[in-house]
């Protein structure tokens, strides 16, 4: 059994997935149940693998106990392993606080959305820990089409803006697909290990590094670094809000591990930092990615479109981060993948809330919040104080590392676009906060619809409901807590993620 | 000029590949109307998977099935004389991937008909305008 658990991190929520859809049909209160148990064991499965990878170094499986090259392998090292127990806490928060909203937004579709949201987590979680490229293939596309789906359960603008996503989506796989082809051309082999083993002896050639430059632009177009970006903000405002805080803070992030492990396991460090001329296009890249991200989430009149753009910023952080070079540029990436993944869903949940009670999420629609839903306000100004970066959240820290990389590489561009982008986060949430704490309460749909609203009170915003709350409270204490522990975070896990040789 | 002709018809495989992507890119890119988009994005797809079934190819070898293997040493494998199959299996795993891609997009492109009446995209951004006043969107 023990063995067996890289099998059942990706085995449990697929097979959970078809039994959901066939229950909904006999007995619809076994869904919610059954799912959130599979998540739970992907969770208690990737725990488990990481503390066996911290004492015993990186576990390797074979799928069928075929060996590779033949055969597709599972590896879980210090990156994937950590990114898979985030990836996998996010995945369950969001499954235990979105049962009511749900359940009020979807009505006969539940089944199908529990459905698709376990096979969204099989495919990131499997996207984590294969070590086979054509297997990451297979299971991008798992999770993209199952986002695609989940963005179609939405109302209104989201089936537009899901059929953007598909396009940019199908584009973004293909070309990881043809720069994979590339690969499989020169050496014959598909198992990461494999390549990297086989790249040095054909180096240097031009194939290669085209074959590098056509995965890359796939990631970014699904990571949504800025010139690729336009499929994201919409997609994530229109989607029902439960959809986009598990999209939202998974999709991205995992799209940058695939980034980092694709550079440094299958092409070296050495390749990609120094016989490709990439480095410093793609950190220039970002830096426009964190600046032109947070100008367009200042001029953003919804809540959640403000949101949207705050991610396509923090792409930038990452990527920038990573393609920094040095030690403390990439823990700060990685540690900034963990981070940012809860922060998102802290923001993302509370947005939900707000639309959810409040049934409109524009900014100067969202009057007297703090009286209404004190609670959940309070867990979206922690999410906001960790997004700026106020020191004792996560957020603080992982910037920390960002800058420190940045200057030590000499990269000041990229350091002043990170406090550009701070300040302005800045000014968006307490922007939020004046209007939300100081401005009188007029709920907005008393507003519209004074004349059939009788009395004040009635109809008025109310708290989130119980199941969101708690995660939403849970969320935002886990913020500070992986704040105070991020330093055994980065020394104890993340500096063994690294190539050892970097300074 | 010789030596660019021979250049093209001897890679015909990847030309064709490379046609067929840029064809498919402009259709997604330039197209207004929503169904002539999804067929853009298959052919991009398509084009992959002729890449990988081009590359799989080799003239005068045959299938790679072994006839009376194991145990008869007249039928000794010989690599060069037989196709590599592993690119063609790799395509079917794509080829149900861009049905699916496919599937899902034209489920949404109904759904996007039923809730505008339209299928082209300039029709359907005026009724969006309509409907929000204000909205200063371009992308969907």
């Amino acid at each position: 059994m023990k063995e067996q658990l890289p099998a059942l991190i990706v085995a449990v929520p697929l097979l959970a997935a078809l039994l959901v859809t066939a229950l909904w049909w006999f007995d619809r209160r076994l869904c919610f149940p059954i799912a959130i148990a599979a998540v739970g064991a992907s969770l208690a499965a990737a725990v488990t693998l990481l503390l066996r990878v911290l004492s015993e170094g990186a576990v390797d499986y074979y799928l069928g106990g075929w060996p590779p090259p033949v055969g597709i392998a599972y590896r879980i090292d210090h990156l994937n392993g950590l990114i898979a127990v985030a990836v996998s806490l996010v995945s369950f928060l969001n499954l235990a606080a979105c049962r009511t909203v749900a359940e009020q937004e979807f009505r006969e579709k539940t089944g199908a959305f529990y459905a698709l949201y376990l096979l969204f987590t099989t495919g990131l979680l499997g996207i984590l820990i294969t070590g086979d490229a054509f297997n990451l293939y297979v299971l991008l596309e798992i999770s993209s089409l199952t986002g695609y789906a989940l963005l179609g359960l939405g109302p209104g603008r989201a089936f537009l803006s899901g059929l953007n996503y598909v396009f940019m989506g199908t584009v973004g796989a293909s070309l990881y697909l043809l720069g994979i082809g590339y690969l499989y051309v020169i050496t014959g082999s598909l198992n990461m290990a494999d390549i990297a083993a086989i790249l040095p002896s054909l180096l240097p050639s031009n194939l290669v590094i085209m074959a590098f430059v056509l995965c890359l632009t796939g990631l970014f177009v699904k990571m949504a670094l800025l010139p690729l970006h336009g499929w994201l903000p919409n997609a994530y405002t229109y989607a029902p809000s439960m959809v986009s805080s598990l999209i939202a803070p998974l999709t991205t992030k995992v799209m940058i591990y695939v980034m980092i492990r694709i550079t440094l396991s299958v092409f070296s460090f050495d390749f990609a930092f120094d016989e490709t001329l990439l480095r410093l296009p793609i950190l220039w890249l970002a830096i426009l990615a964190i600046t032109i991200g947070s100008l367009m989430a200042l001029s953003q009149r919804r809540l959640k479109k403000m949101l949207s753009y705050i991610v396509v910023a923090e792409v930038g952080y990452m990527v920038g981060g990573f393609w920094l070079g040095n030690r403390s540029g990439m823990s700060g990436a990685v540690l900034h993948i963990i981070n940012d993944a809860f922060m998102t869903l802290c923001v993302f949940l509370a947005a939900g809330a707000i639309a959810f009670k409040a049934e409109d999420d524009r900014l100067r629609n969202l009057t007297g919040l703090f009286r209404t839903m004190p609670a959940t306000m309070a867990a979206l100004v922690v999410g906001a104080l960790s997004l700026i970066g106020i020191p004792p959240t996560c957020g603080f820290f992982s910037k920390w590392y960002l800058i420190s990389g940045g200057i030590e590489a000499g990269q000041y561009g990229f350091v002043a676009a990170l406090i550009f982008s701070s300040l302005v986060n800045g000014i968006l949430f307490f922007r939020v906060f004046e209007i939300c704490y100081f401005e009188p309460t007029s709920p907005p749909h008393a507003y519209r619809y004074r004349r059939t609203v009788p009395a004040a009170g009635t109809g008025a915003v109310t708290e989130a409901p119980a199941d969101l709350l708690t995660v939403l409270i849970a969320t935002a204490v886990l913020l500070i807590v992986l704040g105070l522990y991020s330093g055994e975070i980065v020394t104890r896990v993340i500096h063994l993620a690294l190539p050892p040789g970097l300074s | 000029m010789e030596s660019l002709a021979t250049f093209i018809l001897t890679k015909y495989n990847y030309w064709a590949v490379i046609i067929l992507l840029v064809i498919g890119l402009y259709a997604m890119i330039a197209k207004k109307n929503l169904v002539k988009k999804i067929i853009g994005m298959n052919i991009f797809q398509t084009a992959i998977i002729l890449f990988y079934v081009s590359i799989g190819t080799k003239r005068g070898a045959t299938l790679p099935i072994i006839e009376h293997a194991y145990g008869d040493s007249a039928h000794a494998v010989h690599a060069a004389d037989y196709i590599n199959p592993l690119p063609h299996v790799l395509m079917l795993t794509a080829i149900v991937v861009s049905v699916a891609t496919l599937g899902v997009a034209l489920a949404l492109a109904m759904k996007i008909h039923a809730q505008y009446g339209t299928l082209e995209e300039d029709e359907i951004q005026e009724k969006i305008m309509e409907s929000e006043p204000g909205s200063t969107s371009t992308s969907g």
